[in-house]
Parts: C-alpha cells; structure tokens; sequence
C-alpha cells in the first residue's frame, strides 16, 4: 500500500497533469488548427516559439516563469492584486507543465486535421453550414485520435515533469511535490533510497498504463474506421 | 439565372469568363488545367476575382466594385466533386441529411424520402459508407447537394473515375434532376458524350477564357 506521502505525490502529480492537460487542449486544437489549415507570415517564428520549450533547458525554462510569474515578475505582480499566486504554488506547476507538454499536445493534432481532406469541409460550406460549425461536426471528430493522443502525450509528460517545476514552484510537501520531485527529496536523503524506488515504479506504471491506453485508443479507433 | 462576368489571376494563371446560363444544363469542357474547376471555385467564393460580378437569381454573390463576397455557406451553390466526399463518420443518412441539421436552411425545397426515391438510395440509408460502392457513394453525394435546396448545382467531372457501365446508370439520375425537380446545373468533364445526353449547352474553355454571352 501507498504511503500518506506518496498517495500525496500521486494526487498532486495527478491534479496538476489534469489541471495542465484540460487548459492546454482548446489552445492546442486552435493553434493545431490554424498551423495546418492557414498560410501566414512569420508562421516559422510561431513553430519556433511553440517548439522552443522542448529544447530548452527546463531549469532555464523554470527560471524564465520565475522571471515572468513570479511575486516580482511582471504579469505575476499583476496577478498578485488579483489574489492569484503561481510561484511557490501548485498552480504555478499546472503551468509549468503546461508550457513543457504543449508541443507535444499540438503536434498529433496538427497532424490529424492535416490528414482531413480539405475538400471534405468545403463540401460541408457548399450545404450552407456555417464554418464553426462545420469544424464541430466535421473537423473535430475525424480529428479525435489526434486529440486523445495528444492529451495523453501533455499528460503523461505533465506527470513527469521535474526541471521546471522544482525552478519555477520548488519543492513543498503536498503544495508542489510531485511525483519527480519527492523522488529527488528522497534520492537526498541517507535512507530514501528505498522509498524513491517505490515511487519510481509507480511512475513506470503510470507511464505504462498511459502508453497502453495511447495504443488503446489506436486500436479502437482503428477497428471503428475498418467496421465503417 | 446565373450571370457573371469577371477576371481572375493567381500567379502565370488567369482566367476571364463571361457566362450567362440559359439553359437549365450547362456544360463546360475543356483540356486539364484550362481553370474549369477553377471556375466552379470562383462561382462557389472559394477564389475571389480580381474584378467583376458573380449575380445568381437577381442576387449578388460576388461584386469587386461594391466589395461584395458572399461567403461560400450563404451562396446556396452545392458542389459535387469527382470523388462523393462523404462524410466517412457519418452513415448513408446522416450524410444526406447534414445540411438540415447542421445548417440553416430558410425553405426546404426537397424531403429525404423524395430524393431517396429519385437516386434509388432509399435501401441504402442506414449502410455505412465504407460499403458502398463508387457509383452509390457518387449518387449519395449528388443526394446530399440537393437536400442542402441549392439555387445552383456545380458538378466537378462527376463520373470521372467510374467505368462506362456505372456512367450509364448514373446518367440518368442527372436527367431526372433537370427533368423532375428543376435543379441549374453546371456539369464540368472532359466527355462531350454526357453533355449530350443532358442535352447541355456546351461552352468550352480555351486559352483561359469562358465565354457565351457577348460582352
């Protein structure tokens, strides 16, 4: 069984995977969506900016949302009157995670709705459907294995995010502990090494079961198109 | 009654039409790459013209000196491709009936049952469109144009694809069309034979420009 600490690392890793995965989606599918279906300038410097935190270092990264959230940073001082606090918070690792796992949330949705034929919307315009509409019932679920795959992506990657999360909200026991993160507290303590190797199961685990559930939803979907 | 006149340039291509259509059939034929699809792109508002007028029924679809475009979905101009382009998550029926629940159609001009009866699909409704053939898949899409109550049906080498049997027994569905529900249409293809048994008036695309009314 689980001890009060780790169920308390797996509830916050849980919590902030969640949290991280259901913001970033309607953002992903929009910029997923103008990425493949809309030429513009500068649209390069848009793929570098979104592609950037998977090259970054994440501790630079980290350092950076300091710089920005934080108590004296210039959008953090402006959420400050509003009561909001991100560093030093498990809001602030929601965040985090979310800037980390976005590329890899977009990326399979782009490719989903680049692999729709254009002339299937088109079609759908020609019939008098107005084009928002014809993205929610045409668009949007024949891009679906793209969205779920995505948001198991951001999910899994939100659950093991450490460089960022430790820079930007540190390490405070059921605040911003999270899975990596009690790993590395206990990796630093003379007998913790048994206990980290708990949780370095269970994140193998989780890791596991969110792979399968990935070739899951492949298979599924798969098996629908060919009864189809 | 259609009735457009414009000048159209992207690049080395360009494309200068004045069309009027008189006949409740008419047929555009031209080589690959004349600009015929093109042109059905410029009367749906996929491509706007550099100049000139697109007028449908005495209602301005597309005017460069009054800055008028209406958008594709207000232009009650269906189109039909080469391929049927069903909706492949959608069955026979969801597929024909998209536009009544997904649009906003002002007056219902056809009933389901109606042109179920006309393309002989009515067996068809709850198959799913992986198992249809091409000729039905064709006849389904042509179904699904006409429940969305066009003003103008476009036809984009409708039969390209499908071998001469399945050409003879789709044919006549286009017939019925202009013979029992009065649909305009505009019947793109390289085969002057199928414009004949539509008995269309047959303009042809040449050296970029479409003409059959005097300008």
């Amino acid at each position: 069984m689980l001890t009060p600490e780790e169920l308390s690392a797996l509830y916050l890793s849980a919590k902030v995977a969640g949290f991280a995965t259901a913001i970033s989606l309607p953002f992903a599918i929009l910029l997923a969506w103008i990425l493949a279906r809309h030429e513009f300038r500068l649209k390069y410097v848009v793929e570098a900016l979104l592609h950037l935190p998977m090259v970054l270092p994440p501790v630079v990264l980290g350092y950076l949302l300091l710089i920005v959230f934080g108590g004296n940073g210039w959008i953090g001082q402006w959420l400050q009157q509003w009561g909001i606090q991100l560093a030093f918070n498990w809001k602030g690792a929601v965040l985090a995670a979310m800037i980390v796992a976005f590329p890899l949330m977009v990326q399979p949705i782009r490719l989903s709705f680049q692999m729709i034929n254009p002339q299937l919307e088109q079609v759908a315009n020609s019939l008098g459907v107005q084009p928002y509409k014809v993205f929610c019932s045409i668009s949007l679920p024949l891009a679906l294995p793209g969205i779920l795959i995505g948001s198991i992506l951001c999910f899994s990657r939100s659950l093991g995010e450490f460089g960022a999360t430790i820079t930007f909200v540190g390490n405070i026991p059921d605040e911003t502990r999270t899975i990596p993160i009690a790993i590395y507290s206990l990796l630093q303590q003379p007998d913790g090494e048994q206990m980290a190797l708990r949780l370095v199961l269970l994140s193998l685990g989780l890791a596991f079961a969110a792979l399968l559930a990935n070739y899951w939803i492949m298979q599924k979907y798969q098996q629908k198109i060919q009864e189809r | 009654m259609l009735q457009c006149e414009f000048q159209y340039q992207k690049d080395a291509f360009s494309l200068d039409a004045a069309v009027q259509m008189q006949n409740s059939v008419l047929g555009i034929v031209g080589p690959s790459g004349a600009g015929k699809t093109t042109f059905l792109k410029l009367l749906l508002g996929l491509y706007q013209p550099q100049s000139g007028y697109i007028h449908l029924n005495k209602q301005i679809l597309t005017d460069t000196n009054l800055k008028i475009h209406i958008p594709i979905h207000q232009r009650k101009i269906a189109l039909v491709f080469q391929q049927a382009m069903l909706f492949p998550h959608m069955n026979v029926e969801q597929n024909l009936l998209y536009a009544k629940k997904w649009g906003k159609l002002e007056q219902e001009k056809f009933q389901l049952k109606e042109i179920a009866e006309l393309l002989e699909i009515d067996h068809l409704l709850q198959r799913r469109i992986q198992q249809l053939s091409g000729g039905e898949a064709q006849r389904i899409s042509i179904g699904r144009a006409l429940l969305s109550s066009p003003e103008l049906l476009l036809l984009d080498e409708p039969l390209t694809g499908l071998d001469t049997k399945l050409k003879q027994q789709i044919l006549p569905f286009f017939t019925r069309i202009r013979d029992e529900i009065q649909v305009p249409m505009i019947y793109v293809t390289h085969h002057h034979e199928e414009l004949e048994q539509l008995d269309a008036e047959i303009i042809e695309l040449q050296d970029h420009q479409l003409s059959n009314s005097p300008r």
